[in-house]
């Protein structure tokens, strides 16, 4: 009860080191599911218009690699930016930008297959319309991502969840550093850790608000476009 | 670049083993309207898709105008159930003139003159998905116009449609027809075919047993099954 009720002041009474936290978890987070979706949209939409041999196994890798354990993604991306591994010139290893590389690979299957599978969904009742409007490749995958947009906000939510949620990846590649690369997850494991539970409940109380509202809004979104779109 | 003639040469059908065209030999002109008739399942709107250049035969040939390549110059199609795209009604045709290779500048007068045509213009920011049954069919109608055809295939446009609905619905396609543009339709609805075709193509089980003006088929049909399908038979038999 008593923790319960500091978490709650610690909450509200706006700690600037808190939200220092808070904030750098939000743009770690979104700035991975812009690049995964900046990859994984026009990878899944691909997959789903083309056909090549070998094309039902990578689907199936695909869907697998939604499930990467987000400690080994952050394992791999510790080894290419360690000193010695290939990418490690770039110094980018404990930093913000390692996160987000960590994220968007974790991420990235996650919205091409999901972007797949609402493509190809589309593209079935599609298909004979833009054919007989003679519309090309290229227009044709912009037709289907953009009329599956509504699908796609969800698909970019289960992104946006999946990276706010995790804490091995960042955890490896930051390194949890105070004032630097520590953010709401990592936080809350070291504040659990050492004892200090107002702290890592307050931190988790704002971590479920921030998923909470996005899946609101998200949902308003959703009910307000197919109101609109149809 | 014209598109007409369009001739089927011993066009063949098959999925897997079940044959769903037969040897069709058929030849589209410009002209007055030519019906596909024939009873449910009997491969009309097969034969549409074939004339759109949607599917490729299992054996024989389709050309327009002596091309074999599918894609769609100057021709265009209604479906029976028209998808339409998760955009205003609006957008649906400035999609379709952009496809068409209308010019960006002219699109919106275009567009505007395309809902005034089929009556749709205050329905222009409406969601296209949103509409009603016979609105969704002149929207479809007025896509296909946006490619300026010179063939328009109709799939049965008006066959879930309220009487009024197929009213506006034929007198646009009489208007389409009265401009020069070659119809190719297919119907079951006897009465609509009297009121609109010039010629008749009667299809049965995949095959086509007749191709006649309307007249002749509807005084004198040649096969017993176009005559059962007159009287409004159940025609099973072959
Ligand atoms: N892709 C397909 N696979 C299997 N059967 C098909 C396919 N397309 C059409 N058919 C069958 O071919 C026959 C003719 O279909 P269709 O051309 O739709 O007839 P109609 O439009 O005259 O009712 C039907 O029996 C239908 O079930
Ligand atoms: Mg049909």
């Amino acid at each position: 009860m008593m923790e319960g009720s500091g978490a709650l002041q610690l909450v509200l009474s706006g700690d600037p080191a808190l939200y220092a936290v808070v904030r750098l978890s939000l743009v770690v987070s979104l700035s991975a599911v812009a690049v995964a979706a900046l990859i994984g949209m026009p990878l899944g939409g691909l997959i789903a218009l083309t056909r090549f041999p070998g094309r039902a196994g990578v689907i199936v890798l695909l869907n697998a690699f939604m499930g990467l354990p987000p400690v080994v993604v952050g394992l791999a991306v510790f080894l290419l930016l360690s000193r010695s591994g290939p990418l490690g010139a770039w110094g980018l290893l404990f930093t913000p930008t390692a996160m987000v590389m960590a994220q968007a690979v974790l991420i990235t299957p996650i919205i091409a297959a999901l972007t797949r599978q609402s493509v190809e969904d589309l593209w079935s009742e599609y298909r004979d319309e833009l054919n007989a409007m003679g519309v090309g490749p290229f227009q044709r995958l912009l037709t289907l991502l953009y009329d599956a947009r509504i699908a796609l906000v969800t698909v970019l939510l289960a992104g946006f969840g999946r990276a706010a949620a995790e804490v091995g990846a960042v955890m490896i590649v930051g390194g949890n550093i105070n004032g630097f690369t520590r953010v709401m997850t990592t936080a809350i494991a070291l504040e659990t850790s050492k004892g200090d539970l107002p702290l890592a409940m307050g931190l988790g109380l704002i971590l479920i608000i921030i998923v909470f509202a996005m899946n609101a809004s998200a949902w308003g979104l959703r009910l307000y476009a197919e109101r609109r779109i149809g | 670049m014209s598109d007409l003639p369009l001739s089927f040469s011993k066009v063949s059908y098959a999925v897997g083993a079940t044959p769903i065209l037969r040897d069709v030999d058929l030849v589209v002109r410009a002209g007055a309207p030519t019906f596909i008739i024939g009873p449910n399942g009997s491969g009309k709107s097969t034969l549409l898709r074939f004339a759109m250049g949607l599917i490729a035969p299992t054996s024989g040939m389709i050309d327009w105008n002596g091309s074999r390549d599918p894609a769609p110059r100057r021709r265009a199609i209604v479906f029976q159930h028209p998808v339409l795209l998760r955009r205003s009604v609006a957008a649906n045709l400035t999609y379709a003139l952009d496809q068409a290779g209308v010019e960006k500048s002219k699109q919106d007068g275009r567009c505007a003159q395309l809902l005034e045509l089929v009556g749709l213009l205050d329905l222009a920011d409406r969601p296209a998905r949103r509409l009603s049954g016979g609105e969704r069919q002149k929207l479809a109608f007025a896509r296909a116009l946006a490619r300026t055809p010179e063939l328009l295939i109709l799939d049965e446009p008006t066959a879930s449609l309220d009487p009024s609905a197929t009213l506006a619905l034929e007198q646009l396609i009489t208007t389409a027809a009265r401009e020069g543009i070659k119809i190719l339709m297919a119907s079951h609805d006897l009465g609509q075919v009297r009121r609109l075709a010039g010629d008749i193509v009667f299809l049965h089980r995949g095959r086509i047993l007749e191709v006649a003006s309307a007249k002749d088929f509807f005084e004198q049909p040649r096969s017993a099954q176009a005559s059962a399908f007159l009287r409004g038979d159940l025609i099973t038999e072959d």
